[in-house]
């Protein structure tokens, strides 16, 4: 498509859209999935969204060693930011620590919430397979998989996480 | 002191409630005379007053008048305290100086900050919000295109989930009003309402939930129902008149009034239509309180109605038996305040406070009720409902739901959230007010 044809169709889309949807200003761009795939990092519990790769605990292992266990600890069993392991039950209320094998309700969250936000001083550089590998010695640890366990889009949503049906959503009627 | 038209001064006015709680309405009954002595906050009795003089300052031209406004120099001190000043691998909370404060919106340098890897230094031209998902066509736009879509403007209080947690201590923690509740705030902010923009991508019948995401660096990430997004969810642009400051979200961020702080994400640069939640990190875990027992409550979101007593609380000692006024803030996430309810004897008696207007949904009411204290011992507390008839529980209430800790946390820690219950202030004979359970 040549630059005209395309800013032809853009316009054509923006006056389909207006009489569609009343006259708005229409001052967005149109955008492709596969632009914003680069973005798009959402992912929802039951695995909508995970990326290609996998990743085992060994591999996980390795990688945690050099970028993590500065903060969370040798072993993960924490440092000067959260233990990864272990965690007692919920009985004691607000005075128990929330831990992913004590509380968690998704293994889909430690996999969205390292490819995001993790290591702290250089988040989003991790290659999906280093956060699957890193996601898979995590629920290892935790014995909530087995050690030789791949993660990766198949298997990681299928982990049952020991907490999943703990929860009582407060306002029924705000969601 | 000379009596005014009608004859009346502070000193007449009969007590409404215990401890010397005044009708609302002395202001207006009392006339000129009470009204000054309202003003000052710890007025003496009739002492005479010091021989007038022409101060230096006002012998000499002032200062240069500056192309942005700085605060006067003896008013340093009103500040936000900061839990992690060297900005440490962890979440950083700057809280604002409620007891420092007055009227009903918080200046933008006070306005309360929680950020989980610090502030990012955005350039607003390179930055874009994309709306993509279960949308008909997905689009970008860019800061300037926003700023030229019908803007609207509105108050609206943000408070984290997590303010006022020191009060699920089994002992009440002796701090001031700003380290108790710093981590809520008002402003008005002004921006695109998030419908306008989602009639322009419109909307897969599928879409339940979207998906808001920040340009920082762990790309916060929350999800809103699509309610709440066709509600009254707004992508505010300006806060207080001027662009965001980069600890509220420069230059975009999620307003989603009367919810949760966590979820009105700063930096917006993603919004995806989705049909179930992503259960991110924030409220898969963070914001999820666990119960006696065992379970925890999921997707709290709203910002019950909660009022706390801002003047005087620890740190203002009264100065001396006489006439004080009492006031604070009240605010609801499901609309407006409706009554404001003080007690000066512990929450035996109670005495209706006098509401600043305009009241506005899901922001800041100014309260006030006017005091004569009479220099005995006084537990003074509020108490708030709001228009759809929900009221702050006791605290006892909220223990008994939902537990407290078996010792005593430190005041920046966060054993639970969504505390909504009273504050209670205990004067003692000298004037200093301490915090107590009652």
């Amino acid at each position: 498509m040549s630059t005209r044809e395309y800013a032809a169709s853009v316009v054509l889309l923006a006056l389909s859209s207006s009489a569609v949807f009343g006259a708005g200003p229409n001052l967005g761009k149109p955008v492709s999935p596969a632009e914003i795939a680069a973005w798009d990092i959402s992912i929802l519990p039951d695995g909508t969204g995970l990326p290609p790769g996998g990743g085992t605990p060994v591999q996980g292992e390795r990688i945690y060693a050099q970028k993590c266990a500065s903060c969370h600890g040798e072993n993960a069993k924490g440092g000067t930011n959260a233990a990864l392991i272990g965690g007692r039950p919920l009985t004691d209320g607000i005075d128990t620590p929330k831990t992913i094998a004590n509380f968690w309700p998704y293994a889909t969250t430690v996999f969205d919430y390292v490819r995001r936000a993790m290591p702290w001083q250089q988040p989003r550089t991790l290659s999906d397979n280093e956060v699957y590998a890193l996601t898979a010695y995590i629920l290892s640890i935790n014995k909530l998989i087995g050690e030789n366990d791949s993660m990766n889009a198949e298997s990681l949503p299928k982990v049952k996480m020991p907490n999943r049906d703990g929860f009582i959503i407060r306002f029924p009627d705000k969601i | 002191m000379e009596k005014t038209l009608d004859h009346q001064t502070w000193e007449d006015l009969e007590a409404v409630a215990g401890n010397g709680l005044l009708d609302r309405r002395a202001f207006l009954r009392g006339g000129a005379a009470v009204a000054a002595a309202v003003t000052g906050y710890a007025l003496a009795g009739p002492a005479k007053a010091e021989p007038l003089i022409d101060e230096p300052s006002s012998l000499v031209p002032g200062v240069t008048v500056r192309s942005y406004e700085q605060r006067s120099r003896f008013e340093e001190k009103v500040a936000r305290t900061l839990s992690n000043p060297k900005g440490e691998p962890r979440t950083q909370h700057g809280r604002t100086p409620h007891h420092l404060l007055s009227g009903t919106f918080t200046p933008n340098g006070l306005h309360f900050v929680i950020s989980h890897a610090g502030n990012p230094d955005i350039d607003p031209d390179r930055h874009r919000l994309a709306i993509h998902g279960l949308v008909k066509q997905p689009l970008v736009f860019t800061l300037d295109a926003l700023a030229r879509y019908p803007l609207v403007s509105r108050m609206a209080f943000i408070e984290c989930g997590g303010n006022s947690a020191p009060m699920f201590s089994k002992e009440p923690i002796q701090a001031s009003a700003q380290a108790l509740h710093g981590l809520v705030s008002c402003a008005e902010w002004t921006g695109v309402r998030l419908s306008t923009l989602l009639e322009e991508t419109g909307i897969d019948p599928k879409a339940k939930w979207l998906i808001a995401e920040g340009a920082d660096a762990p790309a916060l990430s929350r999800s809103v129902p699509i309610g709440k997004a066709l509600d009254d969810a707004m992508i505010a642009l300006y806060q207080n008149g001027e662009r965001l400051m980069p600890g509220n979200g420069y230059p975009m961020r999620l307003l989603l009034p009367g919810w949760e702080g966590n979820m009105n994400v700063k930096y917006l640069r993603r919004i995806k239509l989705v049909e179930a939640p992503a259960m991110s990190y924030y409220e898969a875990r963070t914001y999820a309180p666990i119960l006696p027992g065992g379970k925890a409550y999921q997707f709290y979101f709203l910002q019950e109605v909660k009022s706390f007593i801002t003047h005087p609380s620890p740190g203002l000692a009264l100065k001396g038996p006489g006439f004080y006024e009492v006031s604070g803030v009240a605010y609801s996430g499901t609309g407006r305040i409706s009554k404001v309810m003080v007690s000066a004897d512990g929450g035996k008696s109670w005495a209706e406070a006098a509401l600043q207007e305009p009241v506005l949904s899901k922001a800041f009411t100014r309260f006030r009720a006017p005091w004569r204290w009479d220099g005995g011992p006084a537990v003074l507390q509020s108490r708030a409902w709001d228009e759809a008839g929900n009221v702050q529980p006791t605290r006892a209430q909220i223990v008994a739901q939902r537990g407290e800790t078996k010792t005593v946390p430190r005041v920046t820690g966060f054993p639970s959230q969504h505390y909504n219950g009273p504050t209670s202030w205990s004067i003692d004979a000298k004037g200093e007010v301490k915090h107590v359970y009652a």
